[in-house]
């Protein structure tokens, strides 16, 4: 534990690895680490697959790191309903960070997780931040319309998204739509961005009613191949962190991160208790009709 | 009782890495897919990767296996450079390689810390049943 507030990379991907197989001593740390937490930038990426959300991210270590700030980053991919596995590839576009000892990279699988993150990533978290970043940053598994789990997690959601992505009509459905603080629409160096970033402006400014909102999401244009447009992005962040630290919103959105951990532990807990009661006899009075699983079900979570 | 807590067990995870300059990265993306479908979560970073980015990775993802898979010819020189940095990380982590490796190599190659190398022709299936065997047996300190 002492070895993680140091700084130390190998004590804290040990703790990450105690926190991610949900391991006994998960929880000692946990509330070892819990004091730490809360006062650095959690910086959550989103978007659909392949919209460039690791490659942005990694352009925006590159303009952290120019700051001298130490970054952590949590790459989530999804793990296979099948066989349980997983493809990790986010990493490989942020690999020419790997040897900066200012930068922490850790590959995270859902493991059966729906929403664009994994249950243990609070934890993650919390160990990246004793472990002394200055900036975290989340990026969620590709994600869909209505996997809007990140908004409860970061202290700043950027939406990527990308030219020929769809029309004013698609950026006005509910969803993830509503959870950005920062649209980026990133490949800005490919045909029609002009299009994609007024037809997002359009969208987002439907919303708007008679008085100004304290916080208008920006609407900007990078391109993580050339690193256009990242500076911007940069600053937009610091500006929205900036809204959070002197409103009252900051404060809100911690609430809300505190409720979603607390309710996560809680339903993991309750969850893998009952399902640990389910025995082969269960399983067979149910096949020959001696009790229903309603019945069963209550008799269990009762225990 | 149903296996585990009823929730998956806890997958293995391996570093799939090309060291050295060659670009053929097929046949690790190969085993990358094969593994992934046998359950295990795979990290894969990539061509042109040094020693050190392999080692620095493998710690951070706190991986149990790394696999190697080169075939430039440079294995004597970057798989036992790759080793010397694992255990200089501190990490007990087994290492496997694969790609054009001469037979007269491969107890060279063991004898500084390649548990196991796999030719060209080596069924998936072969490799994945070898990490299933072996893994439980890497003891994490």
């Amino acid at each position: 534990m002492g070895r993680v507030l140091r700084g130390e990379h190998a004590a804290a991907s040990r703790a990450l690895s105690l926190v991610i197989d949900e391991a006994p001593e998960a929880d000692s740390l946990s509330k070892a680490f819990f004091p730490k937490s809360g006062s650095v930038q959690k910086i959550g990426v989103c978007g659909p697959p392949g919209a460039g959300k690791s490659s942005l991210t990694g352009r925006l270590v590159h303009h952290l790191r120019k700051q001298k700030l130490k970054v952590g980053i949590l790459a989530v991919d999804p793990s296979s309903p099948v066989s349980g596995g997983a493809f990790l590839g986010d990493r490989l576009r942020i690999q020419e960070h790997a040897m900066d000892p200012g930068v922490f990279i850790r590959s995270l699988a859902t493991r059966g997780m729906v929403g664009g993150v994994s249950y243990t990533i609070f934890g993650a978290i919390h160990v990246l931040e004793a472990w002394g970043c200055d900036k975290i940053i989340v990026e969620t598994v590709g994600t869909g319309q209505d996997e809007v789990e990140i908004g409860k997690v970061g202290d700043s959601v950027v939406y990527v998204t990308t030219p020929s992505m769809g029309d004013e009509i698609q950026a006005m459905k509910a969803g993830v739509m509503e959870i950005g603080d920062i649209f980026v629409v990133n490949k800005a160096d490919l045909h029609g961005s002009d299009k994609a970033l007024s037809d997002l402006r359009s969208a987002l400014s439907l919303g708007r009613g008679h008085e100004a909102k304290p916080w208008e999401a920006p609407v900007l244009g990078t391109s993580a191949l050339t690193g256009k447009g990242v500076e911007e992005l940069g600053k937009a962040l610091d500006e929205h962190w900036a809204y959070l630290q002197r409103s009252d919103e900051g404060r809100k959105r911690l609430k809300e991160q505190h409720k979603e951990e607390l309710s996560l532990y809680i339903s993991r807990r309750v969850y893998r208790n009952a399902l640990n009661q389910i025995s082969e006899k269960y399983l067979d009075d149910l096949v020959e009709h001696k009790i229903d699983p309603a019945s069963l079900g209550t008799r269990i979570l009762k225990k | 009782m149903i296996e585990g807590n009823g929730l998956t067990p806890k997958p293995y995870r391996v570093l799939i890495a090309k060291p050295g300059l060659d670009g053929h990265d097929r046949g690790a993306k190969v085993i990358v897919r094969a593994l992934r479908d046998a359950g295990f979560e795979v990290i894969y970073t990539g061509i042109r990767q040094t020693p050190e980015m392999i080692a620095q990775t493998a710690l951070q993802e706190d991986v149990d296996a790394v696999g190697l898979s080169l075939l430039s010819g440079a294995h004597m020189t970057l798989f036992p450079q790759i080793t010397k940095l694992l255990k200089q990380n501190g990490l007990s982590v087994l290492v496997f390689g694969g790609g054009i490796i001469p037979d007269e190599d491969v107890p060279k190659l063991k004898k500084k810390g390649v548990d196991q190398v796999f030719g060209p022709g080596t069924p998936l299936s072969a490799i994945v049943e070898y990490l299933n065997a072996r893994l439980p047996r890497v003891q994490k300190k």
